[in-house]
């Protein structure tokens, strides 16, 4: 078993009185597995992938990654094990003023010493690499381009194109086609699933895009309100189950939404 | 639906707002009664007479190339002092921002809280820098001129432990108050915090950290026309003799290379940010 989530509850820090994000989750995943994260918004998508990568504490219940619970080890050792993991935020965490190749580059910081990371900021190190990756998507005209030149899609991309560079064994991405036209989301999420079948990694991916998901991935769990509703084989999932996971949103919100942000948008605080 | 309304149209900050500046009225008061802040005695006789005589010379600067010359080498004097002590503040700066730097906490992932000894340490360190900049680079000056005798040197040192205070308290603000998502997301990777600081930080505060460096080389270079007050060399020593011997025209000309110099340091500041912007 690769990742193990044992009846976690998970609150946000700082948000300890507040109803906790994710509910008495239990959730395995084995290595190289293909998972896609379907839920309405708000379902605590994103809470459980950066539970996932060691980056949320559970409240209660335990953790293994990798065979071992990250939180009881000492900083340092935790921190050697995010290295194995890769989570790509929904929005792309790329500097505006950063050079797309420096940004993309930077999924090697883990394996860098200072010095060299020093270096690769002057001269970039191994711009061949992130060019390869920028190619895959179509991207590779924008090696020298600053990152606040790229359109939104452009940007997605290129945060994605981090993530092949990386040395990860495990990826966890969320929601990684939001700003893409079907057709860009389609060859996207390719690269993505091929890159995790050859290099045997588990990519985990949350979604908006259902029939997406139900075509592409071989599991789905849909999440909502903070619990798992289903945890399913694709061929086994039935429109009905779909319908009922996303049921009710339309209708138990008639006033608008903003005017209860607090609970609409649980993942701000923590980032 | 009109008691939703009225939630909407009541801004929660507003009442916070006008009672802050109030209470900020209330305190300028007293402050400027405690500082004898009486304007109207530069307008008495014997002052207007003061003032009329050094403005009369004032006008006229001082040109002789004798002069000049002196001026030249006390002026690159100063600009040697103000900047070999900045090189020196940053040194001291820079490993004290990074260490108070919160977001580059390992023990605050996950948990939101940081454990006890780095939170200490951070601590520690920011006492230091408060007490570095809380003894001004006059008084700084002052004991070092005992200690090392007058000279630059003492100039040097006065300045650089001062900035070194403030560079290391504002290098941590500007840090602490740009974007800290692509830092996190490199950190959560499992990147090295510094390396994480120069892909993920640096970018976004470049600009900002240049140019208040170079603001405070500017302050700097006052400060030591200060310092040379006291015997530390430089312009400021030159200026306290054309003061003192009331020499209104040599005062003058020396005024004239500060603007200069300040102009000069806002001339690079600001090609340095349209670079960097």
């Amino acid at each position: 078993m690769q990742l193990e989530l044992i009846n976690a509850t998970i609150r946000h820090p700082g948000a300890n009185n507040a109803a906790p994000a994710l509910h008495e989750l239990t959730l395995q995943v084995t290595a190289g597995e293909q998972i896609a994260l379907i839920g309405p918004s708000g379902a605590g998508k994103t809470t459980l992938l950066h539970t996932l990568a060691c980056a949320i504490r559970p409240h209660d219940g335990d953790y293994l990654a990798f065979g071992i619970d990250p939180w009881q080890m000492n900083d340092a050792a935790r921190h050697a094990l995010r290295k194995r993991l890769f989570l790509a935020p929904q929005t792309p965490p790329l500097p505006p003023r950063q050079r797309v190749v420096t940004a993309v580059l930077a999924a090697r910081l883990p394996q860098w010493s200072l010095w060299r990371a020093f270096a690769s900021l002057i001269k970039p190190s191994d711009p061949r690499a992130a060019f390869d990756a920028l190619a895959r998507f179509q991207l590779e005209d924008k090696l020298y381009a600053r990152v606040d030149r790229l359109s939104g899609g452009e940007r997605q991309r290129c945060g994605m194109a981090r993530l092949l560079v990386s040395t990860a064994e495990l990826f966890l991405v969320d929601e990684p086609l939001s700003a893409l036209d079907p057709t860009l989301a389609l060859a996207t999420l390719a690269v993505l699933q091929e890159e995790a079948a050859t290099r045997k990694a588990t990519l985990i991916c949350s979604l908006h895009q259902v029939e997406l998901a139900r075509r592409h991935f071989p599991r789905i769990v849909g999440l909502r309100d903070g619990r798992i509703v289903f945890d399913t084989r694709s061929d086994a999932l039935t429109d009905a189950m779909i319908a009922n996971l996303y049921a009710g949103r339309e209708a138990a919100t008639p006033a608008p939404p903003d005017l209860t942000p607090a609970a609409t948008v649980p993942d701000v605080p923590c980032f | 639906m009109r008691q939703q309304n009225a939630q909407i149209v009541r801004d929660p900050a507003w009442r916070r707002r006008i009672v802050g500046t109030l209470i900020g009225l209330l305190l300028l008061w007293p402050m400027l009664v405690a500082s004898e802040f009486k304007p109207w005695i530069l307008f008495d006789e014997q002052s207007l007479n003061a003032t009329a005589h050094f403005l009369a010379d004032f006008l006229a600067p001082a040109h002789s190339l004798d002069f000049l010359r002196l001026v030249a080498v006390n002026t690159w004097q100063t600009v040697a002092m103000a900047t070999a002590a900045m090189t020196l503040a940053i040194a001291g700066a820079i490993p004290m921002t990074l260490l108070i730097n919160e977001r580059l906490s390992l023990s605050r992932i996950g948990t939101g809280r940081m454990a006890f000894i780095p939170a200490a340490v951070r601590q520690l360190v920011r006492w230091l820098l408060v007490v570095l900049r809380s003894v001004p680079e006059l008084v700084w000056g002052l004991l070092l001129v005992r200690i090392a005798g007058p000279g630059p040197t003492a100039g040097v040192f006065a300045i650089a432990l001062t900035y070194c205070g403030m560079l290391g308290k504002v290098y941590a603000e500007i840090l602490d108050s740009s974007d800290h998502f692509a830092t996190r997301a490199l950190i959560v990777n499992g990147s090295g915090r510094l390396n994480a600081f120069l892909y993920g930080a640096m970018p976004e505060a470049a600009a900002e950290l240049v140019s208040y460096t170079i603001y405070r080389w500017e302050c700097a270079i006052r400060g030591s026309i200060v310092l040379g007050f006291v015997g530390a060399g430089g312009l400021g020593q030159r200026m306290d003799e054309s003061l003192k011997n009331l020499v209104g025209g040599e005062v003058c000309t020396m005024l004239i290379v500060f603007v200069l110099l300040v102009a000069a340091a806002d001339g690079v500041s600001k090609m340095l940010r349209e670079r960097l912007a």
